[in-house]
């Protein structure tokens, strides 16, 4: 401030009925951005849901033993408008029945623990094998070499009415697995 | 006539209030020398700018046919590529007009950094020019996306796997990338709407801001070497130096100008001979053979990735990107002062040297990503006729094994097959049967890059394959010998 210049008045104390409007506007305001923005930044945040649903992959004679067969179907955790991005694929192992006569099945998730590329299947070698960065797995799931940090994601079966069914996958990542059970750290949706 | 559009516009100027506010500002004086030959240096920010217009200009055109839907997106880009007329075109000129965008908006940066332009008073300039940069890769990443094939899709099983591996939150992390618990109609729309109104909206905001500043801090003066910058001093001596200065609005945008045609007629005639990029195929993630791979812009950080041992992978995925950006902010703030001119600054160009020789080597390597394994090459790549010749029936059944049991999909023979692992035509001169039997029978100690083969491979087998490997040399070059034995021949030390 120029030192010629006057000093200004100093400031009068606002009268208390002004002073609570500008508080009431201010809270008013308040409560609009709150009242609108906690709802849309829910919207955003929020992803949607399905409850479990299970998929027949076929009759068991489908599957011989000791035999890994590749099953497509289409996810039904999906989006009407998912086109054929809503198919996917699972690898498919019966290992016989256990001691109390039950089938055993493996049922593997078509995508690579490293990065979620598509493992194939090679019965010649026994050996699944991703394209992308050369993550092998053998026959069990189990990591046989490169960069995945585990092995294959298991999917959830079970067999009714003579037929093997699934769990709906979604996409597996190493923390949001397809079973209870695999998950290291926390839970799974 | 004349008169009337004089009358005319001088009604409008006196409610807009233009010839006031406006004009000064864009007919504001900038250093002489800037306009000079020197001027040269100085046109590939509005180049970014009028390939950034192209790109509004043809991605408004695109959205009138293309449609944001799983089960439609890839018909729409089909239909613009073949039915609409002049759609491949313009698919062609969003591409390569938008990599010219990348391309010109680094070779600004690069200019502005050589010449020591973000010092005193442009550090904010370069802060927002920074956002800018990391907005125009946004939208090449989210472009990539929306075009739904399946380089798309599997583009989005790799984010999402990153995004998995953020400590803790992953999961919901892996489902706001993605949009829903798996990859489809909500990941596109997603990116949809990232491409087309948040990023848009982002950098059109910043760029108001970026150019404000050009404006308010005016266009720096060619570097002269010994001429340092002091914030003390530097205002004055700049605004002495701009009494002598030419406008903004002038002939010193005619440079600008032929750089800014030369850029649209060269992407224009890019798209018009190389047409439009993709889609490569239907977005079906189980046809298989996948091998996404990034846009160019990100190919470094997809082979450092992919070169980098497994354990640093999730520091490269989620840290470095995140210090690699704090690093470039925080240049105007590291010096500020002192020397413009490159000739006095040898470390910021050896900067430049290291820092691109780099991205052109991580590049190239991202380009032909040798570490990917070639899914078919078991099958559809023969041994060479020239290496099994003379070989016996044992050999023989041993080449069998060694494409049968897939050897071949990381390991090529005289550079054809898979280079994941080693090539194999001469491994017979650095292994002996016995390490041969080893390293396939237990792969890489340790569970590196190869699967132990013990348990897929019967004795047999075993047996003819290490025969065919150990006489995998060349005609008059000796086998491996072990290493006890190494020490009597005194012709190999």
């Amino acid at each position: 401030m120029h030192p010629s210049d006057p000093a200004p008045a100093p400031p009068e104390a606002l009268p208390e009925r002004r002073s609570f409007l500008r508080w009431l506007t201010y809270g008013l305001s308040a409560v609009a951005a709150v009242v609108m923005g906690v709802p849309f930044i829910g919207y955003l945040l929020g992803t949607w849901k399905k409850p479990v649903e299970w998929v027949r992959l076929g009759p068991l004679s489908r599957f011989p033993r000791e035999e890994t067969r590749t099953v497509v179907f289409d996810n039904p955790i999906r989006r009407a408008w998912d086109g054929v991005t809503a198919r996917t694929g699972v690898h498919v192992r019966y290992q016989g029945k256990d001691s109390q006569q039950k089938d055993q099945f493996l049922v593997l998730a078509i995508n690579c623990a490293h990065l979620g590329c598509p493992v194939s299947w090679f019965p010649q070698s026994g050996l699944f094998m991703c394209p992308c960065h050369g993550g092998v797995y053998y026959a069990t799931g189990e990591r046989a070499s490169g960069p995945p940090p585990r092995g294959l994601f298991h999917c959830v079966w079970r067999v009714r009415d003579g037929e093997l069914e699934i769990q709906a996958p979604h996409y597996p990542t190493l923390q949001d697995t397809l079973t209870e059970s695999d998950n290291p750290t926390r839970r799974t949706s | 006539m004349k008169r009337s559009l004089y009358t005319l516009g001088h009604w409008f100027d006196k409610r807009l209030g233009f010839r006031d506010s406006l004009l000064p500002m864009l007919t504001h004086p900038i250093p002489r020398a800037a306009a000079g030959p020197m001027g040269w240096w100085y046109i590939f920010g509005s180049a970014s700018l009028t390939l950034l217009v192209i790109q509004i200009l043809t991605g408004i055109g695109l959205s009138f046919v293309y449609v944001p839907s799983a089960d439609k997106a890839y018909d729409s880009l089909l239909d613009l590529n073949y039915s609409q007329p002049l759609g491949w075109f313009l698919r062609a000129l969003h591409y390569y007009a938008g990599s010219g965008m990348v391309v010109m908006v680094l070779a600004h940066m690069t200019q502005v950094f050589l010449h020591g332009a973000y010092k005193y008073p442009r550090e904010l300039t370069w802060v927002v020019g920074v956002v800018l940069l990391l907005c125009t890769l946004g939208m090449f990443f989210t472009g990539q996306v929306l075009r739904w094939d399946p380089d798309a899709y599997w583009g989005l099983a790799v984010a999402g796997s990153m995004a998995g591996r953020v400590p803790w939150l992953g999961p919901d992390v892996v489902r706001l990338v993605l949009g829903g618990p798996v990859i489809g109609g909500d990941s596109l729309s997603r990116f949809f709407a990232l491409h087309v109104f948040i990023i848009p909206g982002a950098l059109l905001f910043f760029l108001a801001i970026h150019l404000w500043l050009v404006i308010k801090c005016g266009v720096s003066a060619p570097p002269v070497p010994g001429q340092v910058v002091d914030p003390q001093t530097y205002d004055e001596a700049y605004h002495r130096e701009l009494k002598s200065g030419v406008p903004f609005l002038g002939d010193a945008l005619l440079k600008d100008i032929v750089c800014s045609a030369v850029a649209v007629i060269a992407v224009v005639v890019i798209a018009a001979v190389v047409g439009p990029k993709g889609p490569t195929g239907p977005p079906d993630p189980t046809l298989g053979g996948a091998n996404p791979r990034p846009e160019w812009p990100f190919l470094w950080l997809f082979a450092l990735l992919s070169l980098s041992p497994p354990e640093a992978e999730t520091f490269i995925i989620l840290v470095f990107p995140v210090l690699l950006i704090a690093v470039v902010f925080l240049v105007p703030f590291l010096s500020n002062r002192g020397e413009r001119a490159s000739s006095r600054r040898p470390v910021a160009v050896l900067a430049v040297v290291v820092a691109y020789a780099v991205l052109g080597v991580l590049t190239y390597q991202g380009a032909t990503s040798p570490w990917s394994p070639q899914m078919t090459a078991w099958s559809s790549d023969p041994v060479p006729e020239n290496l099994v010749r003379n070989s016996t029936p044992l050999q023989l059944q041993g080449a069998v094994v060694f494409q049968n049991k897939n050897c071949r999909n990381c390991h090529a023979l005289e550079g054809v097959g898979g280079r994941r692992g080693p090539d194999l035509t001469m491994v017979g001169t650095r292994l002996t049967r016995d390490q041969l039997i080893d390293q396939v029978s237990n792969g890489t100690p340790g569970g590196g890059n190869m699967p132990a083969y013990g348990k897929q491979i019967s004795p047999a087998e075993m047996t003819a394959l290490a025969e065919f490997l150990t006489n995998m040399r060349p005609q008059g070059m000796p086998a491996a010998k072990p290493a006890s034995a190494r020490h009597d021949e005194k012709e190999y030390p």
